[in-house]
């Protein structure tokens, strides 16, 4: 190698070929950087261009603040949807988590061994106002004046639903409901028409406030860091005059149907409530979540909160045994997502056949017993 | 009792329908399409109708933002015995760009005329299903909200008690009117039109406006980018005995 420095080989850019001999192996180069003076000879091998190692979407990142609005339950139990939420909101930036009440220490704590979680926010409000929406939203309100957020978002439950809404009124933001994927820092898509049409859309507001399907994203780690918990002060609102006198739970040893990785379904073709006890027995038999189509909750079969569908809950289990539904649009809206789907009723001719991954078509009083008899064994 | 009452009714593509997406992915199929009325708003409407039975109200005025046809489920709401109607007119074009905020401020102005103390929304459109547009009302008008109710009773004129449903079970709520409420599915049943109260509702008036008589700007916080079908699952399998 000519010149100074001529012990090193090095990658040149911007060179110009001007021919080449193939006789003697040679390639007239001309250019800005080659080494040596004009006329020499230089050795050339073949070699690998670094790729950039700027990432765009590493420094987008660091400049977004998003605030997720943490879930807790009348027992101060962290609400394990919030998780799906928090790893949708890792997506877009630095995550601050907000967790209100007056006992949720616990779940504060929890929420902090987040990796994804920058900073807790704790606001010590009475445990009788927190599930309160317009209270609720005067906090996160507060919290947005003082870090100025670009993203507000919830997992898509009757409480974060009911909460940011308001908030983004408050703002003068256009909310958007139900994200299921995030494609740009703002764009986002939805299912729209009970999940028939899926729609991409673009959020021209500067403040995006949004609820998360918890099924269409991965839940977060617990326990895998730490960072600092702040508490910041209760709202200042309206004092309005609205209170909640009780609430009326369901408790059940079953797991939530929000969460459940197997998930036993029953429809109208149970015909009573006294029947429903094969598909509890089958969900037993499975460790299974147990819910229903709108036909049987309107019956008084089941409660209503486990409702499966378009107005009720929806769900992504790794099984969903649907036992007795028909499979009408709104109920499919909510079982989507599932990873196998197995359907048994006697009616060959039922929708929920042509979703099904199995379908069985037979009578579910004969088979759906011995399926739980043989699971028991 | 004396309770002016307001309830949101939307005009959208019937349930039953399987929509289609249109071939430039912008919007869904909806000429001749059959429509009705949201039934969550359905709900709301009735609801609204077995109050005043109960002589808690004294008027019910409904209210549809939208293309002239939305006057059609206004016909429908003065047939189930709704007193007033208000058609805020939208044409097609800014309709597509129309969201619950924009509504939600059309109501507020709304509310203020007509000094309404209890509005009565459905939870959501089954269109767009975005579930927001009572929720963002109420904030605008720093009023309580009880969305998903299942139960409603006043108390006297100054407050009503609901239950709400709740992921869990149901809750029980105390709040002072005025106040917004979404309905949900198990409110109640709503009742069928009669012939005579559809002839009687033609006569009845509906007060026709414009967005801009509110000073609401319908400038889109949103733009729709593309609408697609969902992925198709593929078929599965039939299984001939459970023991498989």
């Amino acid at each position: 190698m000519p010149g100074h420095m001529g012990s090193a080989f090095r990658p040149l850019r911007g060179i110009q070929i001007l021919r080449i001999n193939f006789e003697y192996q040679i390639i007239y180069v001309k250019g800005y950087s080659v080494p040596g003076s004009i006329g020499n000879y230089i050795y050339v091998k073949d070699c690998w261009i670094p790729s950039k190692r700027v990432e765009f979407s590493y420094l987008l990142k660091r400049s977004k603040g998003t605030l997720v609005l943490a879930e807790c339950s009348a027992g101060h139990d962290l609400n394990l949807i919030t998780l799906n939420a928090i790893s949708a909101a890792a997506k877009l930036g630095d995550v601050s988590c907000l967790v209100v009440g007056e006992n949720n220490e616990s779940a504060a704590s929890k929420i902090s061994t987040v990796k994804e979680v920058q900073k807790v926010l704790f606001a010590q409000e009475a445990d009788e106002y927190v599930f309160l929406p317009h209270i609720i939203s005067s906090i996160i309100l507060n919290c947005h004046k003082k870090y100025n957020f670009d993203y507000i978002l919830g997992a898509s439950s009757t409480f974060s639903k009911a909460v940011l809404p308001r908030v983004a009124a408050k703002l003068d933001m256009s909310p958007l409901t139900d994200i299921t994927e995030i494609k740009e820092p703002d764009t986002f898509v939805r299912a729209i028409y009970a999940g028939n049409v899926i729609c991409t859309v673009k959020c021209l507001d500067p403040i995006k406030v949004i609820t998360v399907r918890h099924t269409a994203f991965q839940a977060a780690k617990l326990g895998l860091g730490k960072c600092e918990i702040e508490n910041v002060p209760k709202g200042e609102h309206k004092k309005l005059n609205c209170h909640i006198i009780k609430q009326a739970l369901d408790t059940s040893e079953r797991p939530d149907l929000a969460n459940a990785k197997i998930v036993v379904s029953g429809g109208r073709g149970l015909k009573n409530k006294e029947n429903f006890k094969i598909v509890y027995d089958l969900a037993d038999a499975l460790g299974a979540a147990v819910g229903g189509s709108r036909a049987v909750v309107d019956a008084g079969f089941l409660s209503n909160d486990l409702q499966i569908g378009q107005t009720g809950k929806i769900i992504a289990p790794e099984l969903y045994i649907a036992v007795g539904i028909s499979g009408a649009i709104q109920h499919i809206a909510g079982i989507r997502e599932s990873k196998t789907i197995v359907a048994i009723n006697k009616d060959a001719d039922a929708p929920i056949h042509q979703f099904a991954d199995f379908s069985l078509t037979a009578d579910l009083f004969e088979v759906v017993p011995k399926l739980t008899q043989l699971l028991k064994k | 009792m004396s309770l002016r009452v307001l309830v949101g009714v939307k005009r959208v593509i019937d349930y039953a329908v399987k929509v289609r997406v249109r071939p430039d992915h912008l919007g869904v199929v909806t000429d001749g399409v059959k429509h009705s009325m949201n039934p969550f708003d359905e709900i709301a409407v009735e609801e609204a109708i077995r109050l005043r039975e109960k002589k808690h109200v004294k008027e019910i005025i409904a209210v549809s933002c939208g293309p002239a046809q939305s006057q059609e489920t206004l016909r429908h709401a003065l047939a189930l015995g709704v007193d007033q109607a208000i058609h805020v007119q939208v044409n097609p074009k800014d309709y597509a760009n129309m969201e619950p905020l924009h509504v939600a401020k059309i109501f507020k102005k709304i509310v203020e005329d007509h000094r309404v103390d209890l509005v009565m929304l459905g939870k959501q459109a089954i269109d767009d299903d975005c579930n927001q547009t009572g929720q963002l009302l109420a904030a605008l008008l720093d009023w309580p909200q009880a969305t998903q109710i299942s139960e409603v009773s006043i108390v006297n004129s100054k407050q009503l008690n609901v239950w709400r449903e709740i992921d869990g079970g149901r809750e029980l709520l105390e709040c002072d009117l005025p106040a917004v409420l979404t309905t949900d599915l198990r409110l109640n049943e709503p009742r069928y039109a009669t012939l005579p109260n559809i002839m009687k509702a033609k006569k009845k008036p509906i007060i026709q406006k414009v967005p801009s008589d509110f000073q609401v700007d319908i400038k889109p916080h949103q733009q729709i980018i593309d609408l697609v079908d969902p992925p198709a699952r593929k078929g599965g399998e039939m299984v001939a005995v459970p023991l498989d």
